[in-house]
Order: C-alpha cells, then sequence, then structure tokens
C-alpha cells in the first residue's frame, strides 16, 4: 500500500558521493567536551553535578521533571571543571556542563540507564532520546501511546533528503540490526501493525541491506528522491497516502514517525540501558577529508573540522545541518549537540547569495509551484514584509513546514522562509493557532 | 515606498562581520538553485532575439530605428528614474531590454523615431517605475507603450506610408487593390476585416496568407514579420521552464476555436496580427500575470476572447494590445480566486456554521 508523491518539492544536487562511501570513524575524545543542558525542544535541564565532581560515562547530569524535556548525560568520564553559560549551535546561550574527559578511559564502559518505570516511553525518556534527524524533538513524548488516537503504522525516516548528509545512510548500511530492531521496539510501544522503513530511492544500497536484514513484518519501502520527502507530513503521505490534516499530530490519521538512528538508539537504550552520549555526524563540503563521524556530545564542532583535516581556504560558511534547514554558526567552538546531523562547510560559489528583502518578488511564481505544503509562499512574505500580519494568517503561514523550498527557487533571491518565518512568529505571538 | 513611516520587516542584513574564521553567517536555506531573474530576463531577449534579427533582415534600416530608439528610451528612462531619485540602479537587471524589444516590436515599422522614444519612455517611466519598478507594475510596459503612442498618435501611427512594397505585398492578393489607397497601411488583418465588411467582395483568400504571415510579413508590426520564429522562441521558453504553456494554450487555443466559431479561419487570426507575439511573450510576461496554474488558464483564454470578440466586432481589427492589458487588471482578481488550500486543509465546516 503505498501513497502518493507530495506536490511541490525540489530537486537541489545530492552532494552525497563525498561521503556517503565513508564509514563510521570514531571521533577521539577533545580535551573538553561543553555539554549543553538544553539540546531539545521544550524544557531545558538543571545540572545535577557541580564544579570539581567527578563523573562516569553514562552518568546523569541534567534532569528536570517537565514533560516535553530529555536529560543529558556525561558522554565520557571526567572531572566537571565548570558550569558556564555557552553559545549553542542554535545561535543562543545555554547552561552548559564542561567537562574535562580523563586521557586514560573506556570508552565503551558506560552506566546503565534507570527507567522511573516499566515501557519504552520511560526508557527512552531516561535515555535522554530525542529526534536525531535534526528537529531534537524528545522521543519519549512520542512514543507514550495515546488513548484517543490509536496508531497502526510505524515509520522511520531514512529520507535523508538534504544534500550532503549521509550519517542516515551510513547507519543503515552499517546497522541495519539496529534500525530494525529499534522499529520493531517502537512499533510494539505504540501497537501499530505496520512498520515502516522509507528510504529515499537514492539510496540503493541501504534498501538492499535494510531487507536483507528485515524480520517480523518489517517493510522496507523505497520512496521518491525529492526534497523535502523526508519532511513528517510528506512522508506519511508517501507511504501511507494519508494527509495529516493542518495543525494536527500524525497521530490523527495513526502514524508515528521517527529517524532511523533515532531508533537505533533507541534499541540500544531498550536492549543495553544505553544512554544518548553519542551521534554520527556527518562533515562534509570544503573541508580536506568529509566523513561520517561518530562524534561524543559536546566536541567542539572545530575539533570536528580538525578531524575532517579543517576547512578548505575557500571555505565561507560552514552550517550545522544539511544546507536547506540547517543553522548558521557563527563561532566553531560551539558543541556538538544531540539533533546535529552534520557540519557542512559551503564555499562562497556553493551558498546562497546574501541579498536583502528589497529584492522584488516578479511574481514567476516558483515559489507556488514548489511549496510542498500548497502555500503561497511570496503572498505571506510580501505581507510579513509590511508586517500585516492578518495577510499572513489568511495565506496560511502557520501551516508552513520551514523546508526552504521557496527561497531555493526564488529567481530574485527574496528571502521568502525568513519572512514566512517573522510572519509566523508574529502570529504565533498574538496567539494565533493553527 | 522606502519613506513609509512604518517601518518593513528588515529580516537579512547586507553584510555581517566575519566571526571567529568564518566569514558568512546568513539564514537559511544556504543553497538557491533557481535561474536569477536576470537570466530569466536574458533567456526572453534570447528567445525573441532569431524573430528580431529577421524583421531586421527584412525591414532594413526603419527596423533598425525603431528599435534603437525603443531600446535606448526604455534602458535609458530606467537609468534616470533611479539616478535622480537617487534609488539603487536597477538596469542591470535585464527588465528594461527586454521591454523596449517587445515595445519595439509592437510598434509599425514606419513609426517616426520620436514616437518610439515616447512609447519608451511612457512604457518605463509611466507603467513600470511609477508602480515600483519591476515587480510593482500591475500593467505590461511594453504595451502600455504601444497603447499610448497608437492612441496619442493615431493619424500619424494609422497612415503610415507603406514601406518599400511591403504594405503593397499585403494587398497583391486582393483583385481589387485600387480601393485599397485610402488605407495604404493596411496589415492582412485590416484587409480581412474589410473583406469581411463587404460580405467577401474582395475574395481575400486567408489560407493563402499562411506562408507569408509564418515567414516573411511585411505588413505588420516590426516583430510580426515572421510568426514562425516567434513560435519557435516561445516553445524554447516553455521547454526551458521560463515561461508556463498555460498562458500561450489557452490564448492562441481559445483564439482559433472562437474564430473558427465566428466562421473565419482559426489559423489564419492565430498567425496574424499580435497574437502569437502576445500570447507567448506579452501575456507571459510574470508580472502582470497571475501566479497560479489554473489563474494563468483562465487568464489566456480571457485573452482570446477579448481579443476574437474585439476583432470581429470592435472598431480595430488588432486588439492583442488592449486584450492583455484589459486582463492584467483583472490578474489580481484572478487570483484571488484561486487561494491556495495547504497540503492538509479541511474545509472548515463547523466553523462555517457557527459564524453564520
Amino acid at each position: 500500500m503505498a501513497g502518493g508523491a507530495f506536490r511541490g518539492g525540489i530537486h537541489p544536487p545530492d552532494r552525497k558521493a563525498a561521503t556517503c562511501g565513508s564509514p563510521i570513524e570514531r571521533a577521539p575524545l577533545p580535551d573538553r567536551l561543553t555539554v549543553p543542558m538544553s539540546q531539545h525542544l521544550g524544557a531545558p535541564c538543571v545540572p545535577l553535578v557541580a564544579k570539581g565532581d567527578r563523573v562516569v560515562r553514562g552518568q546523569l547530569i541534567g534532569e528536570t521533571d517537565a514533560l516535553i524535556s530529555a536529560p543529558v548525560h556525561a558522554p565520557a568520564s571526567g572531572e566537571v571543571v565548570g558550569i558556564v553559560s555557552a553559545l549553542t549551535p542554535a545561535g543562543i546561550r545555554a547552561t552548559c556542563v564542561v567537562i574535562a574527559p580523563d586521557a586514560e578511559q573506556d570508552r565503551d564502559a558506560y552506566v546503565a540507564i534507570v527507567p522511573e518505570h516499566e515501557g519504552t516511553g520511560p526508557i527512552a525518556r531516561a535515555a535522554g532520546l530525542v529526534g536525531l534527524g535534526g528537529a531534537a524533538f524528545p522521543a519519549a513524548v512520542k512514543l507514550v501511546p495515546a488513548k484517543h488516537t490509536p496508531i497502526d503504522t510505524v515509520i522511520l525516516n531514512g529520507c535523508e533528503c538534504e544534500p550532503y548528509l549521509t550519517c542516515d545512510h551510513r547507519v543503515m548500511l552499517e546497522s541495519p540490526d539496529r534500525v530494525i530492531a529499534g522499529a520493531l521496539h517502537i512499533a510494539r510501544a505504540v501497537g501499530a501493525t505496520r512498520t515502516v522503513i522509507a528510504v529515499e530511492d537514492n539510496k540503493p544500497d541501504a534498501i538492499e541491506t535494510l531487507r536483507g536484514a528485515a524480520h517480523d513484518g518489517v517493510e522496507v519501502l523505497s520512496v521518491r528522491t525529492r526534497y523535502p520527502q523526508g519532511a513528517e507530513k510528506q512522508l506519511i503521505f508517501a507511504v501511507t497516502g494519508r494527509v495529516v490534516p493542518g495543525g494536527k499530530l500524525p497521530a490523527t490519521v495513526g502514524c508515528l514517525v521517527h529517524n532511523v538512528q533515532t531508533a537505533a538508539a533507541l534499541a540500544d537504550a531498550i536492549e543495553k540501558g544505553l544512554p544518548l552520549m553519542e551521534r554520527v555526524v556527518t562533515v562534509s563540503g570544503a573541508v580536506a577529508r568529509p566523513g561520517n563521524f561518530r562524534v561524543a556530545i559536546g566536541t567542539p564542532v572545530s575539533s570536528l573540522l580538525a578531524l575532517a583535516g579543517g576547512l578548505t581556504p575557500d571555505a565561507a560558511r560552514v552550517i550545522a545541518g544539511g544546507p536547506m534547514t540547517a543553522q548558521p554558526l557563527g563561532d566553531l567552538d560551539v558543541p556538538v549537540v544531540k539533533g546535529m546531523s552534520g557540519v557542512v562547510a559551503l564555499t562562497a560559489e556553493e551558498a546562497a547569495p546574501i541579498v536583502d528583502s528589497d529584492q522584488p518578488c516578479i511574481r514567476c511564481g516558483r515559489c507556488v509551484d514548489a511549496c510542498p505544503m500548497v502555500l503561497h509562499p511570496y503572498a505571506i512574505a510580501n505581507y510579513a514584509d509590511r508586517r500585516m500580519w492578518d495577510g499572513c494568517e489568511r495565506f496560511f503561514a502557520l501551516d508552513c513546514i520551514e523546508c526552504g523550498c521557496c527561497s531555493y527557487v526564488c529567481p530574485t533571491r527574496r528571502p521568502l522562509l525568513q519572512l514566512v518565518r517573522t510572519g509566523k512568529g508574529a502570529l504565533m505571538a498574538k496567539g494565533v493557532r493553527r | 515606498m522606502s519613506d513609509s513611516t512604518e517601518p518593513r520587516a528588515k529580516v537579512a542584513p547586507a553584510s555581517l562581520p566575519p566571526v571567529a574564521g568564518v566569514r558568512q553567517v546568513a539564514a537559511g536555506p544556504h543553497i538557491s538553485g533557481a535561474p536569477s531573474g536576470r537570466r530569466i530576463m536574458l533567456l526572453v531577449v534570447g528567445a525573441l532575439t532569431p524573430a528580431a534579427l529577421w524583421s531586421v533582415w527584412c525591414l532594413g534600416l526603419p527596423a533598425v530605428i525603431v528599435y534603437a530608439c525603443c531600446i535606448v528610451a526604455s534602458v535609458g528612462t530606467e537609468f534616470a528614474w533611479n539616478a535622480l531619485l537617487h534609488r539603487p540602479q536597477t538596469v542591470t537587471d535585464g527588465s528594461s531590454l527586454l521591454t523596449g524589444i517587445l515595445l519595439a516590436m509592437c510598434m509599425p515599422p514606419m513609426t517616426p523615431w520620436w514616437i518610439c522614444m515616447v512609447a519608451g519612455i511612457v512604457a518605463i517611466g509611466l507603467a513600470k517605475m511609477l508602480f515600483g519598478g519591476l515587480g510593482f507594475n500591475l500593467f505590461n510596459p511594453a504595451l502600455v507603450g504601444r497603447a499610448v503612442a497608437l492612441l496619442s498618435w493615431l493619424g500619424v501611427m494609422g497612415e503610415l506610408k507603406p514601406y518599400a512594397g511591403g504594405w503593397l505585398v499585403a494587398v497583391q492578393n486582393v483583385p481589387a487593390a485600387g480601393k485599397f489607397d485610402a488605407i495604404s497601411g493596411a496589415t492582412r488583418l485590416a484587409v480581412a476585416a474589410a473583406d469581411r465588411a463587404a460580405g467577401g467582395a474582395y475574395h481575400f483568400d486567408l489560407a493563402a496568407q499562411y506562408p507569408a504571415l509564418l515567414f516573411r510579413n511585411l505588413a505588420g508590426s516590426v516583430g510580426e514579420v515572421s510568426a514562425a520564429l516567434l513560435i519557435a522562441g516561445g516553445l524554447f521558453l516553455i521547454a526551458v521552464k521560463v515561461v508556463d504553456w498555460r498562458i500561450p494554450l489557452g490564448y492562441i487555443g481559445t483564439v482559433a476555436a472562437l474564430s473558427w466559431a465566428f466562421g473565419s479561419d482559426p489559423i489564419f487570426n492565430v498567425l496574424a496580427g499580435g497574437v502569437v507575439l502576445g500570447a507567448f511573450f506579452m501575456a507571459t510576461d510574470y508580472v502582470t500575470s497571475p501566479i497560479t496554474k489554473k489563474g494563468r488558464l483562465v487568464f489566456g483564454v480571457g485573452c482570446g476572447l477579448f481579443n476574437v470578440v474585439t476583432r470581429f466586432y470592435g472598431p480595430m481589427p488588432e486588439t492583442t494590445t488592449f486584450a492583455i492589458l484589459f486582463m492584467n487588471g483583472l490578474a489580481p482578481i484572478i487570483d484571488r480566486m484561486f487561494m491556495p488550500h495547504p497540503f492538509g486543509w479541511v474545509k472548515p465546516v463547523k466553523e462555517a456554521k457557527a459564524h453564520a
């Protein structure tokens, strides 16, 4: 039961060749790990350790009672040398626990997690799991079975539709058993009858590997390579043909979507009690030695870049993630966080030109054709540019998923996504709900 | 516009200082993949070039003068406007060059140079820059320029001397050619209209005009010399996805169907006059046509309807200019007919009842 091809979208050059054949290497520990207490959507954690404390790998170092949050664990054994306010990749300051890792340590030893309750959700919570595809939404929240909206289909997102990134691709190739085990754990947790791993058809090797390892009815579905295929609503449509109503959660149509790396990490948490302390990060673009690295959370991006041979002289812009949705990095000493799927360096030629909002809209309609949410980005942007927020609302600004297709295709390089975001922010500040 | 007291929402500074060894910090998306606005303009100019060069070859110096005056006036007006008002210079975006070429192509070849200049100044100054420049004009600048020139100097434009036998070629198939001395500037459309009015007394064979209209029509505007080259250029623009096929198809399809319904030759009515030039190059102007796909089809059909109805029942045989200008004015309303329904949109049934 395959679904549909979403309308719109774009086909950017994928630039994955540089790293899709690079096996995951484990990055060495840096001198200092700066572990932010807020790496996820939701409430920040409170540090449980103080300067001078010794921590062991896997020890809980940050926690909160808030429902939408994820605890933080020590990614290595060592000494807490400070609790500081430091810049994170999101461009904001957050409380960080700075750990000086021991020079000699067993990097495979860890303190197993202690879930408060039985069940997959509490384990995901105790392991500090967040969506590893980039959104960093606390995974446990999605794993609690809802009473009113039964879930029949679990979809693992292995699309990796962003250019450059290959970390999910490598995880699917190198740890297919973990991915499939995770998928089955999620399916059991929510009582789903169908479990699908969706992979874009530009990764035939991953599809073949997963199919070879699949068992217990896990389907591996090849989906069309088109950005943003990995966006939740577009993926659900591709797999099931169901359309998530605007402003509603996927559970409304009986679906639950998790990233493949999240699933693999969940399998480790359930079967081994392993908390989330590392993730696979693609380092690509204008670096000497692009590759995929298993990195301890808190490792400075600069150390990771050094591991990849450093930036080449023509590197003009460094971003945290895929180029369509990534945050730009102004400071390269920010730490790797749970939601960081890649570090990509772009040359001035590759990077989108920097323009200001005075560029005129020539009404060519390319943004209208490209929008996978079937919006009129030009109209929302024009209203936002003039601070006419009611116009933004009338053109459904709050339905925007911020994929960036509109900005990508704009001939006059209008900052459409930023303008739409401005409009969304203003509407949300006014209390307008989708 | 920039004098508005309400500051516009600035979201992206033009440049940022280098931070920690990285030179650029800008909001995403960090890559872009569409042809630039200038490239699009130059593609359209390129698509017009064969037809323009052929018209210069066939018509000679008068065509050169028309092209030169229209282009100089258009580009010069935009340059001067920006310079005098201390606005950022925009002539390099290529749009005023395109307007100049299109304007020239819809002027008669013997148009005096000063009318061409005035038309160019009106096209850019009145129809474009006064509205706020590229992207803000409601009406197609080239067509406004032509309309103003035509209506201001109806006598001059209407009594143009036939050039190098060009107009005579148009009427040589008419047995009673002598009767056309009074309207020596007759285009094939005018001849056909006169023939129709006279109940077919002139025996003007429309089908016999196809080869001339396609390849070497000297009795018409500068740009109408070869419909075949215009069609080729238009198909090229559709192939490179600069132009949406819906507008030309809607326009030409409607002209053909409706003129057939009115008992005339559909192919003649498509090829004669400005329909081909208008359908592929004028009506498809992004700024002045609808932005939605359905809207573009409606727009094209509307142009065709207006064009044919006025051609058969109006005072002038050639109304492409006014058909497109009329539909330009309706374009924003057409867009409003096709508001988006987002992916996942649910018809708000309950809310509607609650408000009722």
